[in-house]
């Protein structure tokens, strides 16, 4: 069994008006900052998963997304899984 | 008539929606999100308002899992007559009984005030009482009210008369400005596909005593217990 840790991102889907990007980006501008546009706003999940290895670890995460951490009527998700090597093992 | 309400951890309107639920003389049962079974009598549910499991994650995305709902969902599978209000109507819509989503408001303000909706559709559980494009004084308290859905599903709502309630002015006018959350085609609440569904983000149960300052959500009551007689 291995562990990884799994980092989730949930966005509202791009179709959707996304009033809290529109709102920072009129903040950046107001700081003199033109050059920064499309701000999108999303949330961020870490969380660890056990898995035999990293396609299994995948579906879990992804079966995650789908029923709890995203509503897909109206966000997009995406993830990326880190191997968790244990430290401190003695060879 | 027999009406349930629910409880969950966070729910803040529950007392008010049971005043409400009784005043026609109607029992009502409160019901606990722990519950596996429901009383078998019961003619309605009331998902009340509130911010169930403090909102976390999304709106209704915890309570939607609760023991409860899917005691929710069968009964309301079977024909029985459910009304979620507010956060009841988030769960509604997140555990799949209503179509689309309810997201942060357009600009971004928590909106706490009297609104006027417009009756769309009397010919339902929900409104039975009352005649089409009749103006109601009801008043909303939500930071994610605004409805939204992909598009073939508004003009389906639309086209099958399931919109409900629509934000409109003291006149009937469903403007922009009537609009307290960029709503969709102003849309304040809406039925599912058999009828025996509603949601709402207005709330009728702060509107049914002289001391709220309207009636105007009495109707609401008045309908389902009219539709189960």
């Amino acid at each position: 069994m291995k562990t990884y840790t799994a980092h989730v991102t949930v966005s509202l889907r791009r179709a959707i008006l996304d009033v809290q990007g529109k709102t920072v980006e009129r903040a950046l501008h107001s700081l003199h900052m033109p050059a920064l546009s499309n701000v999108r706003i999303g949330k961020y999940v870490e969380l660890t998963v056990q898995a035999p290895d990293e396609d299994r670890a995948k579906e879990l995460v992804d079966d995650a997304c789908k029923k709890l951490l995203s509503n897909p009527v109206m966000e997009d998700y995406s993830f990326r899984l880190e191997e968790r090597v244990a430290s401190g093992a003695v060879a | 008539m027999n009406i349930g309400v629910v409880t969950f951890p966070g729910s803040n309107c529950n007392a008010d929606a049971e005043f409400a639920a009784a005043l026609d003389g109607s029992t009502v049962h409160r019901l606990w999100h722990k519950d596996t079974s429901l009383p078998t009598q019961l003619d309605a549910i009331i998902l009340p308002g509130g911010f169930s499991y403090g909102d976390y994650l999304r709106t209704g995305a915890i309570a939607r899992f609760s023991p409860i709902m899917q005691e929710v969902i069968d009964f309301a599978k079977k024909g029985g007559v459910v009304m979620g209000i507010c956060n009841g109507f988030q769960i509604l819509t997140e555990c799949g009984l209503l179509p689309g989503a309810l997201i942060r408001n357009a600009n971004l303000s928590f909106a706490c005030k009297d609104v006027y909706v417009r009756v769309e559709n009397s010919n339902t559980s929900f409104t039975n009482s009352v005649t089409k494009n009749t103006v109601l004084r009801i008043p909303i308290a939500h930071g994610e009210g605004r409805y939204t859905a992909p598009s073939e599903v508004i003009e389906e709502l639309e086209a099958e008369q399931r919109v409900v309630f629509r934000y409109v002015t003291p006149a009937g006018e469903d403007s922009p400005e009537a609009n307290p959350n960029g709503s969709l085609h102003n849309i304040a609440g809406i039925l599912n596909k058999a009828g025996n569904v509603m949601g709402l983000m207005p709330h009728p149960e702060r509107a049914s005593d002289p001391l709220n300052g309207s009636t105007d959500g009495l109707s609401v009551f008045t309908s389902i217990a009219l539709s189960r007689s």
